[in-house]
Parts: C-alpha cells; sequence; structure tokens
C-alpha cells in the first residue's frame, strides 16, 4: 500500500483567548474553558486563507524531501473555508509549488474530514500506478457567527501530506476505512456566511456514532487492539469530545495526549485531526503504530492505521518548522482586533 | 504590481507566486525583474529561484497606502536583500515595526495581496516574515 512520503503543518500566529471572547459573550470563561477543554484558539492574518495557509502546509511538506517536484500527479485541498464559492483552491497552491501543469486536481468538502479523506484518494492513486506522488491538503479559516458557542473553537490551519511508494515512506498506511450517513448536524448553505448546528444534536448520533463506528470497524477489520497503538488521534471539535471516544476504546492519556492539539489552537476544521497526525509524525519511532478517525459533520469518519518507518529519523531532523513550533509562536489580538482578522475571510 | 487587470497580474505569476529570477551567466548577479544587461555589461540570463530567505536592508510602515492594501493597514513595507544577492521590494507581516531592524532575517511566505473589489479576483504572492 502507499504510505506518508511525507508532511508538513502550518498554523497562523495570531490567538485569541477564551476570556477574551467570553467577555464580549457575557459568559462565564472557566465554565467555558471546562466545559470545551480549551484555553484559546488560533486566528488567520488579515492577508490569510485557505489557499496561503495549504502552500504552507505543503511547503513544509516538500521542504523535507529532496523528490523532483514534477512527479506530484495529483494534489486534493479539502476544505470548508474555499476562498471561491467557484474557482479551485488547488490550483493556486499548485502554482505557487510550482510542480508544473501535469497533475490532477480537485477541491474537495465533506466538513471537517475534507482533509482526511483526500488522503484515501492519494493512496488509491498510488497504489493503482496512476501517480507516482499525490498531496493531500485539509486546511481551514473556519467561521463562527459572534456570539455562537462556536466562536470559541472555530480557528485556522491545515497540514499536509506527500503520499507516495511504501518503499520511500516515513509512515506506512497499513488500513483505511470510512462510515457515513446523512445526518443534519452541522451545515451551511450557499451564500451564508456562518454555518448552523444543531446544538446537542451533535455529539451522540453525529460525532459519537460515527467515530466510533470506524474506529471500531477498523479495530475489528485488521485484528488489532488499542493496546497495539503507540498514538491515538480522534477528531477534536473540542478538547472534551475526543477524551470521551478514547475513554470507550480505553486509550490511555500517553496515546491520546500528543495529537491534542486542539487544547492549544482550537478546531481547526479540516486541520483538526490531521494536525493530530503531524505532531505524532514531529516526535514518532520506528514502529510506532498510529490510530487517526477523522470525523465531517453530514456525516462522516475516515479512519486509518499507519506504522512509522526507519525514514521518519531523517525525515524529523530535516530543517523543518515543527507543529509545535508554529503553536509556540503566537502573538494575542483583542476582540476588535480578532473581529478585524475575520472581516477579511469572507 | 498594483494592476487591477486579472490577466497582466497572472503574467506574472512566476515572478510573484514563486520568487523566479535571473542570473547573469557571466559574473552570476542576480536580479528579481529582468533586465536588458548586466551591471558587468553581459547580455544574457539563465532562469533561477530564489531560496526564499534575505535580510531587511530598508524599512518603512505605512498608514494609508494605496485603496486595495488598506485592510492591512498599518503595515510595513521593505526592501529585502535576497541571500542570492537580489533585493525585492515586498511586504514584511506579522510583526510589528518596533520589532524590525535592519538586518533582521526574514523569509518568504504566501499571502493574500488584495481582492479587487467584492465580485473580483483574489490577488496573491509573496511577502515576508521575521524568520521563525
Ligand atoms: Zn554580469
Amino acid at each position: 500500500m502507499a504510505g506518508i512520503v511525507s508532511w508538513g503543518a502550518y498554523i497562523p500566529k495570531y490567538r485569541i483567548t477564551v476570556e477574551e471572547i467570553a467577555k464580549v459573550q457575557h459568559a462565564n470563561p472557566n465554565s467555558i474553558k471546562n466545559g470545551l477543554g480549551l484555553v484559546e484558539k488560533s486566528v488567520p492574518g488579515k492577508d490569510e486563507d485557505t489557499a496561503t495557509i495549504s502552500v504552507s502546509a505543503a511547503r513544509n511538506a516538500l521542504l523535507r524531501t529532496n523528490i523532483n517536484r514534477k512527479e506530484i500527479g495529483a494534489i486534493y485541498v479539502g476544505s470548508e473555508s474555499h476562498p471561491y464559492a467557484v474557482k479551485p483552491t488547488v490550483s493556486i497552491v499548485g502554482e505557487a509549488l510550482d510542480i508544473g501543469n501535469n497533475y490532477t486536481a480537485l477541491d474537495t468538502q465533506f466538513a471537517c474530514k475534507a482533509g482526511s479523506g483526500t488522503i484515501q484518494i492519494n493512496a488509491g492513486l498510488v497504489d493503482s500506478k496512476m501517480i507516482k506522488y499525490g498531496l493531500s491538503i485539509g486546511a481551514d479559516t473556519s467561521q463562527a457567527e459572534p456570539g455562537n458557542a462556536l466562536e470559541y473553537s472555530a480557528s485556522a490551519g491545515g497540514a499536509a501530506f506527500l503520499m507516495g511508494p511504501n518503499e520511500e515512506a516515513v509512515a506506512t498506511l497499513d488500513a483505511t476505512l470510512s462510515f457515513t450517513s446523512d445526518t443534519p448536524d452541522f451545515w451551511r448553505r450557499a451564500l451564508q456566511s456562518y454555518p448552523a448546528h444543531a446544538g446537542r444534536f451533535t455529539g451522540e448520533p453525529a460525532y459519537f456514532k460515527h467515530v466510533v463506528g470506524a474506529t471500531k470497524n477498523i479495530l475489528e477489520k485488521t485484528n488489532t487492539k488499542i493496546s497495539d497503538f503507540k498514538y491515538v488521534v480522534f477528531h477534536m471539535p473540542n478538547g472534551k469530545f475526543p477524551l470521551r471516544v478514547a475513554k470507550i476504546f480505553g486509550v490511555t492519556k500517553e496515546q491520546i495526549e500528543p495529537g491534542l492539539i486542539v487544547k492549544k489552537i482550537g478546531n481547526t476544521y479540516s486541520g483538526s485531526s490531521i494536525l493530530g497526525l503531524t505532531c505524532v509524525l514531529d516526535i514518532a519511532k520506528p514502529g510506532d503504530k498510529i490510530l487517526v478517525t477523522s470525523y465531517g459533520s453530514g456525516s462522516g469518519s475516515d479512519a486509518f492505521i499507519f506504522t512509522a518507518t526507519e525514514k521518519i529519523i531523517a525525515a524529523q531532523k530535516a530543517k523543518v518548522k515543527t507543529t509545535e513550533d508554529y503553536v509556540k509562536r503566537k502573538e494575542y489580538l483583542t476582540y476588535p482586533e480578532y473581529e478585524a482578522h475575520m472581516e477579511q475571510i469572507h | 504590481m498594483f494592476r487591477k487587470s486579472p490577466i497582466i497580474r497572472w503574467r506574472s505569476y512566476g515572478d510573484r507566486y514563486k520568487l523566479h529570477g535571473h542570473k547573469c551567466t557571466k559574473c552570476g548577479t542576480t536580479y528579481f525583474e529582468k533586465k536588458g544587461m548586466c551591471i558587468c555589461g553581459n547580455l544574457e540570463f539563465s532562469e533561477m529561484d530564489f531560496s526564499g530567505e534575505g535580510k531587511i536592508i530598508s524599512f518603512t510602515q505605512i498608514h494609508s497606502g494605496p485603496e486595495s492594501f488598506s485592510e492591512m493597514a498599518p503595515y510595513c513595507v521593505g526592501i529585502i536583500e535576497l541571500k542570492e544577492g537580489a533585493k525585492i521590494t515586498a511586504q514584511i507581516v506579522d510583526c510589528k515595526y518596533e520589532d524590525l531592524k535592519i538586518g533582521t532575517e526574514v523569509e518568504a511566505v504566501f499571502r493574500k495581496f488584495y481582492k479587487s473589489g467584492e465580485k473580483g479576483i483574489i490577488h496573491y504572492g509573496t511577502k515576508f516574515i521575521p524568520k521563525l
């Protein structure tokens, strides 16, 4: 099967704290921090959007390798905040990456799993030998209506994975499957600036049913136990939901904490579970098994099992910014500054 | 650089998106924009890519610039000397004016330049940030 040949993360510099938003919403910041399990979120720069975040993450992925970038045969960018309603993000990204013109490309959308799904597409294309390398990208500058509960968590960031032949992989893709159903938990109609959601309904029949369903199925199908994994990542709409899934499967703190990036940057939507994966790839050792299950409202989950190879050591040593480098780089905004930043993404 | 036509802008994607440049085949001097003749008198150039790393050799803060950039104001603009020698004028972002110095090391990033009104094309290109 195909594997991850390289990976790259990107998180904008700006942050806003739960306290700062709670002041405006007249809410108690401590109960929100406890309820959501996060303290602050990332905010895009005024000149950043899904295209620029995708380019930054993908450039980091390419910096780690010395492949001939003209051999990249496919790029997919998954997002729910593509800059245009009509005109692809992905061709802007391909142009900025200078990979020539001989590649297939599509923007994808499936709420927060628009990025993870493109890993499956590229793995299929690599395995069938239609392409040598493919770039899978998930990125968002997610929108939340001022005053809405989502305002505390909807953040910005993205991750990119260069998929390619297993012999070159830093992490082999050992198995992947999905769990999908028509579930009306979260949506945004055409021409609307902000998404709508079904409140508490977003929990049990939506997030939990799909994440648990996909995870259970992949464990059964591959005859694997949770204890076989060094790292486990579940989609992170907040800091609480993934911990509840962890409890269901008996995932330990040691397994889930390294990828639990939501606590520091919020929910980066299409970037969320895959930024959890870049956190783990930044530190994984050869032989470590990694379980990732994404979630996209509407609804579906993609589950993946990866195993890190010897090649990950050299890839980690490359002079490329890590996920943690971006988490640490930050500048706090006041609420009015935050509003000015968010105005630019529409 | 600030022209409104999407087609005129499209013709310069090579320079603006990717920092392509030109290198004198005789003395090796690099240029960001295409020159007719090198300072050494040579007329031939080869194409090259800049690394995107450089340092600030001059900078200022703009409070009221062209209307297309008003959303970013106040913002910093500087002359950057790229590692390969060529100089480029560009916005320096993700920083405060007070934090910049002559000699500050910077790196290229891909960012939005401006939007052509409510309905037009979104223009992208290279800006610089202080080195992480
Ligand atoms: Zn010369």
